[in-house]
């Protein structure tokens, strides 16, 4: 865990209002920032759901989001790889930089920087194909891959999601035949064989059981040493249980963001305390 | 007193029930126990009782008074009569029926007057004893129904089930018809396949109903496989045409289009389905028919003004908004999250479509197709006035065809003899038509219904 800078270890306890405070509350410095957002506001046809975000994400951790619904957390996450481009009612001002550069340059390939910030949704959505095409899509993609490359990717993909054991003997079966816990790690799977460098998943749990559930939250761990992850969840226990910063949001601004361990033992502002401790919707 | 006025005098003392109801429901309150139901349920229950029983006799009275009237008066007419043919007789009872009701008659003779004068003395007794059996039914009804109302009635759960059976004699009326249709066509094909076996129908090769009137004898040939060849060659071709263009323009619609011209363009292209499809025919027959021959002409090709090509190539225009609208609206529903996953995985809008968007729709698309099929192969006036009618069995589009449908219309036109194997001949030939579109839509609706649960 990073050192607190010292400035910021003055300020008050939590519960002590705070709570008029404007800017946001940075309490860390991220060694290596793998995504940098800066100054970003974004709006669905006038009605603001971002406002002038700054933030930086850690490479090679879990990073969750928090807030109350309609916050703009999915927002915040689709800008990060440009869903949006396609929505002509968006606009966005400010900057989004992955490893430095800017995903909104010209020269920037949009594909290209999917491929490299996969998403998986809040709820599953497997293509109408087989398990095996699902995962093998980005792949096709891009094309020019031997067969026998193509199997082993997948295979990996799947062993990666931890799903491989379940479904290796029914690889050319519907997509749609596996249970939602099942479809949700075949979306992982498909988003892990194209070998991203961030993966940013939206609620990935929130509709599945608690086994499901564990399962996930084991694979997001695990994953952390290979790739940058980024978390929206309502549950603060797994925000708790697997990042290790979180970022507070509410009403499309940035309201504290700090090592998970400190925001949710130590939060610095009321609001937020509230908001974890369950007293705000 | 009409009809009209007797309905509406029966609708206004169903109105006086309901109000005698409502009252006595109220007057039984406020004796103290509290009602089951709420006091309008009370009256609406006595005006049924009032009204109902009254409406029912007047129906049946009207079905069956007109039958019994004429039996009555034909029994009294001179023995004569009885002796002309059946043609002349209705002729008389018409005739007589006429001066009853005061028109002018050329030369009426005697017998007619009197058998006239008679029937409307009938008619004037019926209706008379129909408005007497009325007014008593009704007014039992409403005395009947009306002691009954007491706190304890469950007028409520009473008139619920009036109202379950109105609607269920409503939809007992379409699907009756429907049964009823189809059991006069299975009857009537029946008395076909008493001149022609099946086996010669459905497998002949060559159709020529020589009509008696031509005078060759013989009762002539009635294959169907000429006809139905040429069905199936003038839809194939207007799917041909259909389908590309209707998917392809619901796919611009679904995906590209801004949502301005989207809002503009789709009820111009559903007009292309509320065109009289008569307007088609012309068109093809005086437009497009010569534009065809004239076309083939030039590169040296032998295409007749009316022919397969011509009706498949109209008849797909006409079907486009069938293909085009329903996949839209199938387009459409595949859900955003599948959209966003592939997008999420870097493929670009086009790969979307082609890959995610499409295979996740297509059984609902093939249902659209299947629709836009069977409203092909039942269509009717293209055909009559652009396929050139030439019931013969070959394989070039250039050439005249006739179908299903335009032979129907063949064989009904002109003088009937519902006794005659060229006149029965259309019932078989409605049946096949029937079952074929039957067949194909039964398929549509079920992969239509099976796509839409992958989402539920
Ligand atoms: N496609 C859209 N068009 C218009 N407004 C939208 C659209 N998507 C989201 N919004 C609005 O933007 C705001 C932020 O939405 P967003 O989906 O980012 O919230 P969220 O934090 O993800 O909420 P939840 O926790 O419920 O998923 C909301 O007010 C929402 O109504
Ligand atoms: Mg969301």
């Amino acid at each position: 865990m990073p050192e607190l800078p010292p400035s910021l270890l003055s300020l008050d306890r939590p519960g002590s209002a705070l709570s008029n405070s404007t800017g946001p509350i940075i309490d860390f410095a991220p060694d290596a920032s793998c995504l940098d957002v800066e100054g970003l506001s974004l709006a669905y046809g006038g009605k603001p759901a971002l406002r002038d975000l700054t933030l930086r994400v850690p490479r090679q951790r879990v990073t969750a989001f928090i807030g109350p619904s309609g916050c703009g957390k999915s927002t915040l996450l689709r800008a990060l790889n440009r869903l949006h481009d396609l929505d002509e009612t968006v606009s966005r001002q400010g900057s989004i930089r992955l490893e430095g550069q800017e995903i909104h340059a010209p020269e920037v390939a949009v594909d290209e920087l999917r491929r490299r910030v996969g998403m998986v949704f809040q709820a599953p959505n497997p293509f109408p194909m087989s398990i095996y095409e699902n995962v093998a899509f980005g792949l096709r993609l891009q094309g020019g891959m031997s067969r026998r490359r193509m199997n082993d990717i997948v295979e990996w993909a799947l062993e990666a999601a931890a799903l491989w054991g379940e479904v290796k003997d029914r690889l050319r079966a519907s997509a749609w035949s596996l249970s939602i816990g099942q479809q949700q790690r075949l979306v992982i799977a498909r988003t892990l064989a194209v070998r991203p460098e961030v993966l940013l998943l939206d609620e990935p749990a929130s509709a599945l059981d608690p086994i499901s559930t564990l399962k996930i939250e084991e694979l997001i761990r695990s994953l952390k040493s290979q790739l940058t992850l980024v978390l929206v969840t309502h549950n603060m226990q797994q925000a708790a249980r697997v990042s290790d910063y979180t970022a507070f949001l509410h009403d499309g601004e940035l309201v504290e963001y700090a090592p998970t361990a400190s925001l949710f033992t130590n939060p610095r502002l009321a609001r937020t305390e509230n908001y974890i401790t369950g007293r705000m919707a | 007193m009409n009809n009209l006025a007797l309905i509406a005098t029966v609708l206004i003392v169903m109105a006086l029930a309901y109000q005698l109801g409502l009252t006595r429901s109220k007057a039984v309150a406020g004796s103290g126990e509290r009602l089951h139901s709420r006091p309008g349920y009370y009256g609406v229950l006595v005006a049924l009782w009032c009204g109902l029983p009254a409406l029912l006799l007047f129906i049946l009275w009207s079905v069956f008074e007109p039958g019994i009237i004429d039996l009555l008066v034909f029994q009294q007419l001179p023995p004569e009569v009885a002796a002309f043919s059946e043609r002349e007789q209705q002729l008389v009872m018409r005739r007589i029926a006429a001066l009853a009701a005061g028109q002018n008659v050329a030369d009426p003779q005697d017998f007619e007057r009197l058998a006239a004068s008679q029937q409307a003395r009938l008619e004037m007794l019926g209706h008379l004893s129909m408005l007497a059996t009325m007014s008593i039914v009704a007014v039992v009804g409403l005395v009947v129904a009306r002691r009954h109302v007491t706190p304890r009635l469950r007028a409520r759960n009473h008139v619920e089930k009036a109202i379950t059976a109105l609607l269920a004699t409503c939809s007992g009326v379409a699907i009756l018809t429907t049964v009823g249709i189809i059991l006069s066509m299975i009857g009537e094909a029946m008395n076909f396949f008493r001149f022609v076996s099946p086996v010669e129908f459905f497998f002949g090769t060559t159709w020529n109903p020589r009509f008696s009137s031509s005078g060759a004898g013989g009762q002539g040939e009635y294959g169907l496989l000429p006809l139905l060849w040429g069905t199936l060659m003038v839809s194939i071709i207007a799917l041909l045409v259909a389908i590309p263009l209707g998917l392809m323009t619901a796919i611009y619609m679904a995906e590209y289009a801004p949502a301005w011209l989207r809002s503009v363009a789709k009820p111009v292209i559903e007009v292309l389905a509320g065109i009289p499809t008569i307007v088609y025919g012309f068109f093809a027959l005086i437009v497009i028919g010569p534009f065809l021959s004239g076309f083939g002409e030039l590169v040296g090709l032998n295409i007749r003004t009316t022919s397969a090509l011509t009706a498949g190539l109209v008849m797909g225009i006409m079907i486009i908004p069938f293909v085009s609208s329903l996949s839209d609206d199938i387009i459409t529903q595949v859900p955003k999250a599948l959209r966003d996953g592939a997008l999420g995985l870097g493929a670009t809008k086009s790969e979307t479509i082609r890959q995610v968007v499409l295979p996740a729709a297509l059984p609902g698309i093939v249902g659209a197709f299947l629709l836009a099929a069977s409203r092909a192969i039942g269509e009717t006036m293209i055909v009559v006035l652009a396929a050139g009618n030439n019931p013969v069995l070959h394989a070039n589009p250039f050439e005249a065809v006739s179908t299903i449908t335009v032979t129907i219309v063949n064989q009904l036109t002109g003088d009937m003899d519902f006794a005659s194997p060229q006149s029965l001949v259309a019932f078989a030939l409605g049946l096949t038509l029937f079952v074929i579109t039957l067949g194909l839509n039964v398929i549509a609706l079920v992969v239509v219904r099976r796509y839409r649960q992958q989402y539920e």
